[in-house]
């Protein structure tokens, strides 16, 4: 995907490596790993079996389960709609195309709570949305006399990943595809290939790896969302409850070391998860050097 | 809205000394006591913006300095919990004595701060009712009516809210009160449970889902909070319906020792408490919905409050905050129980 | 990005027209219908409610708290990312997966989480908090908190727009300079920053609209003091919980115009360097 050439080659020739390495390594280790650390340390404060009775506890389980299932699914859907924007953006012209372009970046900027407002508004049973799924909505027959309930349901959490989640796919695909050589598929359609053949064997193989690490981030940022969901997923436990919500209620307990312990759970899977998307990316550049 | 202006002014400075602040941190209050912080919960915004005009009114009446009362509001627990950790707060006005011993138990309030004002420390009262849709199509009269099939009960959650608890400590008291054991509570509870859609984490969020949202058919909700409601947010569209008996609920307020002493606020905080207790301030109460405690002014506004046995919480049935607390809302506790798998 | 007018490596118009709704109407549905669900909620009492909501004291404190947090938070995360990716990508050293899975982190880190560390680490129960307290230092309810939040939270924006475009642009460059007798310095100021200059911006872009939307972790640490330590997104709770649905949607569309006013700008940008972008985005 991305040239790798230099510095491997040619070690420390470069200077500035101990100036930058050492401010890199003090701003991280004061912003992100010392107040980290704290929360490890507070969590530790349980002790192993107490984190681990934590997290198998039947309802932190749940709300695990449901954070991590509902942000399956919103990276799932936008890794098919997001290979397709990205196909869209990249490959056809039409007017009002940077436009669009530009639109993909908005929910990075649009806060959190603003989006979870406006979604329970527009998904609610008297919302824009939500009033076509509702039992007499013309899209909510479909679903029998009730309709379809979005907004304070698992199915709202959905919703709201989705929105979240939507520019990492698109923002990870479209490089690789825009510098995609044009000959393998040519060469693919000189030998008989039909169109989707073509994309599914030359196409798709080289996007992959891209794919899968906008997926990976997709579902990373979802696990932990809590401004945006909060506002339209119903917090009923065992049912509609994610993961971060349970850290707010057991600081609310003053219990911080539980919440720690929850809060530490969803660190560690968040961790694994990255290191292996970059390992991932690194085996990537490996192989295209 | 007097008093605020003074902070804005003084906001710009503020900006540009943002980072001074870690140096001087006490350059507010070098002036002498005119700044106070009153850290409270979601539902006294519009009551205490008045209040506050009146006490500042009337400070400057009696010759003392232009006053600054600063508001914080949010759900009582995370209020507290905010004051525990180091939010400089002159006074607190939360919705449980529970979040204020939790404030206690952490050194920064005396043990002994219920009995330092009259009345539990509770200058106005107030009570859970239900907020039914007009026409009340579903026929609700009773809690017994909450855990019917078919109906649909809004209320914010009660580990998360301090009004919630009271909603589920009036259900809890309509059971015992009406001979029950506590396994029968626990079980109409569970059953009333049952019936809710949404569990908001504030009464705001409550509010808002039942009346903007259209979910669910009552909306379990502070006195104030239903009246309130029904004046901002569509007068014809709801009803209040009173249930029978219900709990009596007291909002409490302290002075939070540890910050006063700091920051040499203590004559103002206590001056400003005690004033809830006036004629004038106990009048303000009423209008924005609160039980007054004064009988003159309980007696000017008896025809704006319906009568309700209210239960307290020193009752056997629940025998005070603390214990209350820890049994019904710890974690792992009845409530907690009642969404536990079987 | 040469046109693709080939036969065989693009679709039938039918297909082409048939991908291209797909995508405008899943865009429509997941980003524009909430953006014109703000908008129209900001303006349904009119203009001048709009205006006034606007105009308020309060809302012009928080915007004032707000551009002073990210005047702070931008240009430091902008000196780590310019200092991080120098680093990284210029240099060869073990356990360099590691440290960029760090640099990541704070993008998966939920903002309930972002802002609990803090609390943790400053809070008056926390590790810190009693010698805090004991020097008269406020970090947590002040600005310094909010600060310190948001850096947290915006941390990797820049870092990560710039790693891949400066790997992909290799050292080649800076070698030559510095065999020409350059200094580090000068390389970097000549060579190296014309080079990512766009990249850079767009990252800046992009850290910004996010300093200034942050909400979960700013409400943990923030005190929501009316007028003194609320930004924006909290404003706007503040707002909706006083019923006030028209004002806390009017602040939010302002947050949402900025979002859009980041977007043109960078779309501008693209625009007019669009080859020096292309290598730009990871």
């Amino acid at each position: 995907m991305l040239m790798a050439i230099g510095g491997r080659r040619h070690p420390r020739v470069i200077p500035g490596f101990g100036v930058t390495i050492g401010f890199t390594l003090a701003y991280l280790g004061l912003i992100v790993l010392v107040p980290l650390g704290a929360l490890v340390a507070k969590a530790a404060e349980l002790g192993p079996g107490g984190i681990w009775a934590v997290a198998t506890d039947a309802r932190v389980f749940a709300a695990l389960r449901l954070s991590f299932g509902a942000s399956l699914a919103a990276a799932a859907i936008n890794a098919v709609f997001g290979l397709l924007l990205a196909w869209v953006l990249v490959r056809y012209r039409f007017p009002g195309r940077r436009l669009v372009d530009a639109l993909i970046d908005l929910p990075f900027a649009l806060p959190t709570a603003v989006a979870g407002i406006t979604l329970a508004t527009l998904y609610a049973g008297n919302g824009w949305v939500g009033g076509l799924f509702a039992g007499d909505g013309w899209l909510g027959a479909l679903f029998g006399p009730d309709g379809l309930k979005i907004a304070y349901t698992p199915l709202g959490v959905v919703v709201a990943l989705v929105f979240v989640g939507l520019p990492f796919v698109v923002r990870t695909v479209q490089p690789v595809l825009a510098d995609f050589d044009a000959e393998s598929e040519e060469a693919a359609a000189s030998l008989g290939a039909s169109r989707f053949a073509t994309f599914r064997r030359v196409v798709l193989p080289a996007i992959l790896p891209a794919l899968t690490t906008g997926f990976a981030m997709a579902l990373a940022r979802a696990v932990g969302e809590y401004g945006s969901v909060i506002f339209i997923a119903g917090n009923i436990p065992m049912v509609s409850e994610i993961a971060p919500l349970l850290i707010v209620t057991r600081l609310e307990e003053y219990n911080y070391a539980g919440a720690s312990a929850v809060a530490t759970v969803m660190l560690a899977v968040a961790f694994v998860l990255l290191f292996a998307i970059n390992l991932l990316q690194r085996l990537d550049r490996a192989q295209a050097s | 809205m007097i008093a605020n202006g003074i902070s804005r002014r003084r906001f710009g400075g503020f900006v540009l000394g943002a980072a001074t602040l870690l140096a001087v941190p006490g350059a507010r209050a070098a002036a002498g006591p005119t700044v106070i912080q009153n850290v409270s919960y979601d539902p006294t915004r519009e009551f205490y913006r008045a209040y506050n005009a009146l006490f500042a009114e009337r400070h400057a009446a009696g010759g003392g300095a232009a006053l600054d009362i600063r508001m914080s509001h949010g759900g009582s627990g995370k209020q507290a919990r905010s004051v525990i950790d180091g939010l400089e707060a002159d006074v607190v006005t939360l919705a449980l004595a529970s979040d204020i011993d939790a404030i206690a138990d952490h050194g920064l309030i005396a043990e002994d701060w219920q009995s330092r004002l009259p009345d539990n420390s509770a200058p106005y009262t107030s009570t859970i009712v239900f907020l039914v849709r007009k026409g009340n199509p579903k026929g609700i009269a009773s809690w017994d009516d909450l855990t019917r099939d078919g109906v649909e009960v809004v209320t914010p959650n009660p580990k998360t809210s301090g009004g919630a608890r009271w909603n589920y400590l009036a259900a809890w008291a309509h059971v015992v009160a009406g001979g029950g054991g506590a396994a029968d509570a626990r079980a109409f509870l569970a059953r009333l449970f049952g019936n809710v859609p949404v569990l908001d984490t504030g009464a705001r969020g409550a509010t808002t889902t039942f009346v903007q949202r259209g979910i669910g058919d009552v909306l379990l909700a502070w006195e104030n909070e239903a009246f309130l409601a029904l004046k901002e947010l569509g007068p014809g569209d709801f009803e209040i319906v009173v249930p029978a008996l219900s709990i009596l609920a007291e909002p409490p307020v302290a002075v939070v020792d540890k910050v006063v002493e700091a920051r040499g606020t203590r004559a103002l905080a206590e001056a400003y408490l005690r004033g809830l207790y006036t004629p004038e301030a106990q009048a303000l109460a009423a209008e924005n919905y609160y039980r007054p405690r004064l009988p003159e002014v309980a007696a000017r506004y008896a025809d704006a409050f319906p009568d309700v046995k209210r239960v307290t919480i020193d009752d056997p049935m629940f025998g005070g905050w603390r214990k209350t607390q820890a049994e019904h809302f710890g974690e792992g506790g009845v409530f907690d129980q009642i969404y536990r798998p079987r | 990005m040469a046109q693709r007018s080939n036969a065989a490596t693009t679709e039938g118009a039918a297909t082409r027209f048939g991908l291209s709704a797909a995508a405008f109407v899943y865009l429509a549905a997941v980003l524009l219908l909430p953006l014109a669900a703000v908008f129209h909620e900001a303006t349904r009492k009119g203009l001048g409610a709009f205006f006034e909501a606007i105009g308020d004291a309060d809302t012009m404190a928080a915007v004032r708290l707000t551009v002073t947090v990210a005047l702070i938070a931008v240009p430091l995360n902008l000196v780590f990312g310019l200092a991080a990716a120098w680093a990284v990508t210029k240099h060869e050293f073990p356990g360099k997966s590691l440290l960029i899975t760090l640099i990541d982190l704070p993008f998966s880190v939920s903002p309930v989480i972002s802002g609990l560390v803090y609390v943790l680490l400053f809070g008056a129960q926390g590790l810190l908090g009693p010698w805090l307290a004991a020097h008269g230092v406020k970090i947590l309810f002040a600005v310094p908190g909010i600060v310190l939040a948001t850096i947290f939270v915006t941390l990797p924006f820049i870092a990560r727009e710039l790693i891949p475009l400066m790997r992909a642009q290799g050292t080649a460059e800076e070698e030559a300079a510095l065999s020409l007798g350059a200094s580090g310095w000068q390389t970097f100021r000549h060579v190296t920053l014309p080079n990512v200059r766009w990249g850079l911006l767009y990252g800046v872009l992009l850290c910004n609209a996010r300093a200034m939307g942050e909400f979960g972790a700013v409400s943990v640490v923030s005190g929501h003091i009316r007028g003194l330590t609320n930004t924006m997104p909290l404003h706007v709770e503040i707002l909706y919980n006083e019923y006030n649905f028209a004002a806390a949607f009017a602040v939010a569309s302002l947050l949402a115009l900025l979002a859009l006013v980041t977007l043109a700008v960078k779309s501008l940008l693209e625009w007019h360097h669009g080859d020096e972008l292309a290598g730009a985005r990871h």
